[in-house]
């Protein structure tokens, strides 16, 4: 058992630190001096002193070697170097975007949950066979919206033809009414998609006929049988919705103006900021490997028959 | 049919085959489901936009009329008109090579580059197999769009650079998925029946492993295909993508949405367009992947 | 109730049908028949005959495309066959069970198997949980499962197949129903254990009265375990009557067939003995095979197996799954590097070869699979199947090639029709031959066939078995040949090797293995063997009590 637990924190480890080298060599070794370049423009009007001072910051005048340690150094310490346009430091910046992303995205993946498992039984439960049919094309129509052009199409809808929400000077909860369900439609979508496929998987297997058997009722078919083993599959593609929470915040942030990490990663690649940008990277690839490390940690523990194979028991 | 072996029935079946011919493909054609029938549709029309499209309309999607901003659809423009007085149709009719070489591009770099590493891996297993997966990991541990903006700052902006940045998130499911195909192949029965044959590495692979693990990859790439349009258009509206006055899809609803409350046509015809193209890509994917024996 | 009892079950002109795309296609056509209380009645057919059909009918379980087109059921009296599922709930487990086909698959992964016996007593009627327990506890012993205290909070993956069967009759049987259905409920397990199941469903029915309708395929275990037979095939019946009386004299052509076809003890006929000094062509001596374990221990799955197989005889491994035979005769068709010992084939040292030579020696050892759905490239047509040995080794030309690939599924008894079909459109039987016709065409001295008629009908078993003699007679071929079923062994081999748990517990002539000088272990089997009560059958019975093991 702890062999097993010890083993999958050294792999998820492993990980990320590739995947922080991946991101240096994208976002700094590659890129190297060159955006340092406009900072020599005379728009800035920056003096020789100042600009040396800069590349001192950014540490671009040594080895890239002694650079790459130094960044994993100060990013291990929670030190993410400085933001190129706002002149803060990075983390003083993730401070205060990330609580409303968290907000959003926490919100938006509840909603995507719920709707979700909602249409995935109902969409084998409904009375009708063209309501059931509706329902499971569903997630294949949700799954190719952009998600841009939903954040548009829901303002235009509700907030100009309706008049329901009000996008001038909006309360702060009606003002996250349309961002979050504009960023549950791309998580529901997938994990709609997962659940049905389930369903109909299970319910073709020998002991949901065994079940019916014993004289149980459809409702208990679904919820003692069918529910339980089509669920647990589904926690697998959890590192994949996070994946699309990120992508869905940066685009629901930038339509919607909100402030945020979304927000953030948006100005940061418009204004080549490198560093804010390998933080936000490093940060998600952070999330989504802990995120995998807890499903894979925790699914022996749901799942019986994984119980001896991971020596939880016994 | 298995319970009497004789083969009564296939000398007799082949007599009926020839005289059935017809009344098979008349039942075949009824059978053909509407919905597919719809989405190659879709598709031919988009790659004809992208290859002719002078072909279905006369307006210049870059030169405006002047003073035919921001009309609404009627006869004259059937989509209306943007800011600029441009046709929208036009826009969206020249802006289909755009969308889709960007997709081609990208789904290129991912099929290529992703299949290989997948039958690589798939192939040798051990240790090469275990050190190219964790490469793969690590590209799917960095969500798709990071990744993607990510080598967009490296490249800088641009069509081509956008298709380049989705292409290279498309390595990761590429990979996993031919490798999955490779090992699922291997370990079947008849693939060591190949073995047993005298069949060599490389004979089994070509004559058995490919070919079975080409469905699925075929379907995926389709799936990639919508994905792609989808992703190259998010990044046009962002900015990162063709520069304007390229009527790119994504750009076309960027540049509406500073007309919402008027000029209505400018944001949602586009984007049903994409979704239009994506959903067939879709349906087209699912029905390669149901065709599999 | 009358003095005269009423059937427990009275099924008239049952028509069934499924619907496929637009149409729908008939599967069982005008059945009648009926089961008296306490008896039990055996719907006998192949694949295809529509015996599962009816009997999922009979409970309400037939497919979501399925459907009664006509006739009635009658379950005590009452005639379910128009009921609503709503209705037919309430009759489900309480009057009418089931036990099912797959024990592996039949129990809900996720959920103990305590969980699973008291559904049933929940779902019809209000228990405490302690007196649900207590009930679940005496029927888990009842069924002969050990422990029951224990079994209660495991999980379906930590028991046996066997077990897992219990544990189905169980549920079956917790509401002492007038009817069980027991669908093929023991072709999924080893023939021991087979035994077993069928005793204790005897055992059960006989304490509670209860009716039996057992679904089989297999006529020996109808003959062994029933009042009555029913026949069917193509979802016709065309013949029922008393077990006995069918037996002994069958009035239909088909159901002779099938008698005929059956592979029993009665009904071999044993191979004249081998002629001293033939030459060897396969040598296994102290054969040991480990596996690596996840755990970082080995398993042995092979012990010490030592025989050998002259040439143009068949040898046969007999063992029950976990047995190793399989593994066994992997190792002598070259897949698998032995841990220990020594493999010839002919001259060669097996264990020697290196990848070329490896490739050469396919041309002597072919292997045949025992599923034939998975052992051909679905993407091939037939002609390319058996061409791809010829191509791997002789460079021919394009004609002669093909004459080569004719000649050869004619041999195997093929119209040349199907060459250009691909194999999802042949017959399991067809399938068979196509794998036979690509062992062959590169002319093998020896032709490893692993259990490679198990997965077939009867009737369709009988020519295969028929087809591989000739080709032995005429090629000169020598087998070694893997098979659960004592029966068949009986009638194709000259030698016999029983493994179990990997060792090698009997090895000699069928005559010596069939014979009471047989260890304890081989002479069990040999009982297990269904079929005691066809004609003839109980002369050819080695007595159980006898004289100690052989060499």
């Amino acid at each position: 058992m702890t062999l097993y637990v010890f083993g999958r924190i050294g792999q998820a480890l492993l990980v990320l630190w590739a995947a922080f080298t991946l991101s240096f060599v994208l976002l700094q070794a590659l890129p190297g001096d060159a955006v340092l370049i406009k900072f020599l423009s005379p728009d800035f009007g920056l003096s020789a002193d100042q600009i040396n001072e800069i590349r001192a910051a950014y540490a671009v005048d040594s080895n890239i070697f002694v650079q790459y340690g130094r960044t994993l150094f100060n990013f291990l310490k929670g030190d993410f170097g400085y933001s190129l346009q706002a002149g803060v430091p990075v983390s003083a910046q993730l401070a205060t975007n990330m609580p409303p992303t968290l907000r959003l995205a926490g919100l938006g993946f509840a909603v995507a949950v719920l709707l979700a498992v909602s249409i995935a039984f109902l969409s084998s439960m409904a009375p009708f066979a063209w309501l059931r049919n509706l329902l499971q094309s569903l997630p294949s129509l949700l799954i190719s919206v952009p998600v841009f052009w939903l954040a548009i199409m829901l303002i235009q809808i509700f907030s100009f033809r309706l008049r329901l929400v009000s996008v001038i000077n909006p309360g702060p909860w009606e003002s996250l009414v349309l961002p979050v369900a504009t960023l549950a439609v791309p998580i529901s979508a997938p994990l709609a998609q997962i659940l049905i496929r389930n369903i109909d998987e299970i319910r073709t297997r020998p002991f949901i006929a065994v079940a019916r058997a014993k004289g149980a009722s459809e409702a208990r078919l679904l919820w003692k049988h069918v529910a339980r083993n089509a669920i647990l599959p589904a926690l697998t593609i959890a590192g994949v919705l996070f994946g699309e929470l990120v992508a869905g915040a940066v685009v629901t942030e930038t339509v919607f103006g909100l402030n945020g990490i979304g927000g953030l990663t948006e100005k940061a690649v418009g204004n080549q900021d490198l560093s804010v940008l390998q933080a936000i990277v490093v940060i998600s690839a952070a999330a989504f490997v802990a995120i995998n490390l807890a499903v894979d940690l925790a699914y022996p523990i749901l799942d019986p028959r994984l119980r001896n194979r991971a020596g939880v028991e016994r | 049919m298995t319970t009497t072996d004789s083969f009564l029935h296939v000398t007799d079946t082949t007599k009926q085959g020839e005289t059935a011919g017809w009344l098979r493909v008349l039942a075949a054609l009824r059978k053909l489901p509407l919905g597919l029938v719809l989405a190659w549709l879709v598709l031919t029309t988009v790659v004809l936009w992208a290859a002719m499209p002078w072909l279905f309309t006369a307006y210049d999607p870059l030169q405006g009329t002047p003073g035919g901003q921001l009309k609404a659809p009627s006869a004259a423009h059937l989509l209306g008109t943007d800011s600029l007085g441009r046709d929208l149709f036009a826009r969206l009719v020249y802006g289909a090579v755009h969308s889709l070489s960007g997709a081609i591009a990208a789904v290129g770099v991912g099929l290529i580059v992703g299949s290989a590493l997948g039958l690589v891996a798939g192939s040798a297993r051990g240790r090469v197999d275990t050190v190219l997966m964790r490469l793969v990991d690590v590209l799917l541990a960095i969500p798709t769009l990071l990744l993607s903006l990510s080598i967009i700052i490296l490249l800088g902006f641009g069509t081509l650079h956008a298709a380049i940045a989705v292409g290279a998130t498309a390595i990761a499911g590429f990979a996993r998925l031919m490798r999955s195909e490779v090992v699922r192949v291997r370990n079947a029965e008849f693939v060591e029946a190949a073995f047993g044959s005298g069949g060599t590495f490389a004979r089994v692979l070509w004559r058995h492993i490919l070919p079975n693990s080409l469905t699925s990859v075929i379907a995926y790439t389709a799936v990639q295909f919508g994905w792609a349009i989808l992703q190259i258009s998010t990044l046009g509206f962002l900015g990162y993508g063709a520069p304007p006055p390229t009527p790119e899809w994504g750009l076309l609803i960027a540049e509406g949405r500073n007309y919402l409350a008027t000029a209505w046509w400018l944001t949602t015809v586009p984007g049903l367009v994409v979704v239009t193209v994506v959903l067939a890509a879709n349906r087209i994917s699912r029905s390669i992947g149901r065709s599999s024996p | 109730m009358s003095p005269v009892q009423a059937p427990v079950l009275d099924v008239r002109d049952l028509v069934l049908s499924y619907r496929q795309g637009d149409e729908r296609a008939a599967v069982v056509h005008g059945v009648s028949f009926t089961v008296e209380p306490g008896e039990v009645v055996a719907l006998v057919g192949e694949s295809g005959s529509g015996k599962t059909s009816t009997a999922q009918a009979v409970i309400g379980l037939l497919a979501e495309n399925g459907r009664i087109d006509s006739g009635t059921i009658h379950l005590n009296g009452e005639d379910i066959s128009r009921w609503s599922s709503r209705r037919l709930r309430n009759i489900r487990g309480a009057v009418v069970s089931l036990v099912p086909q797959d024990p592996g698959n039949s129990l809900d992964p996720v959920m103990t198997i305590g969980a699973q016996v008291r559904e049933t007593l929940e779902i019809h009627g209000r228990l405490d949980r302690r007196e649900a327990d207590r009930q679940v506890i005496e029927l888990l012993t009842s069924v002969g499962l050990s422990e029951p205290a224990l079994r209660i909070r495991q999980y379906p993956h930590e028991l046996s197949g066997g077990m897992k069967q219990r544990v189905l009759i169980a549920i079956a049987i917790a509401l002492r129903p007038a009817l069980i259905i027991a669908d093929e409920p023991t072709s999924a397990l080893d023939v021991t254990v087979q035994r077993r199941i069928l005793d204790l469903i005897n055992d059960l029915r006989r304490e509670y009265g209860t009716s039996v309708l057992l679904v089989t395929h297999d006529l020996a275990v109808a003959a062994d375990r029933s009042d009555r037979i029913i026949v069917l095939q193509g979802g016709r019946i065309q013949e029922q009557g008393r077990t006995e009386d069918v037996l002994a004299a069958p009035q239909n052509a088909y159901t002779r067939k099938l008698l005929s076809d059956a592979p029993s003890l009665a009904t071999a006929r044993p191979r004249p003995p081998i002629e001293p000094g033939r030459p060897i062509a396969v040598t296994v001596r102290n054969l040991v095979q480990d596996f690596p374990l996840q755990s970082g221990k080995t398993f042995r799955a092979v012990d010490d197996v030592s025989f050998t197989v002259a040439r143009g005889t068949t040898h046969a491994v007999v063992g029950e799954s976990g047995s190793g035979k399989t593994t066994t005769i992997r190792a002598i068709a070259g897949f698998q590097k032995p841990t220990g010992g020594e493999i010839r084939v002919g001259d060669l040292d097996v264990r020697s070869l290196r990848s070329e030579e490896l490739r050469q020696f396919r041309r002597k050892v072919q292997l045949v699979y025992q599923n034939p759905w998975g052992s051909l490239d679905p993407r091939q047509t037939v002609q390319a199947i058996v061409e791809e040995p010829l191509l791997n080794f002789d460079p021919l030309p394009r004609d002669q090639r093909q004459a080569r690939v004719r000649a050869m599924i004619d041999r195997v008894g093929l119209p040349a029709a199907l060459l250009s079909r691909s194999p999802h459109a042949l017959s399991g039987g067809q399938r068979q031959r196509v794998a036979i016709a690509r062992a062959l065409v590169l002319e093998p001295d020896v032709v490893v066939l692993d259990e490679a008629v198990s997965a077939l009908d009867v009737t369709v078993q009988a020519q295969i078995l028929t087809l591989l003699a000739e080709l032995q007679r005429d090629l000169g071929l020598t087998y070694v040949f893997v098979s659960h079923d004592l029966a068949i062994v009986r009638q194709i081999a000259d030698t016999v090797s029983v493994l179990h748990n990997g060792r090698q517990v009997d090895y000699g002539t069928v005559d010596e293995i069939f014979s009471p000088a047989a260890t304890a272990y081989t002479r069990e089997l040999i009982q297990a063997i269904p079929g005691r009560k066809f004609p003839r059958a109980a002369f050819d019975r080695p007595p159980l009590a006898a004289a100690g093991p052989l060499s």
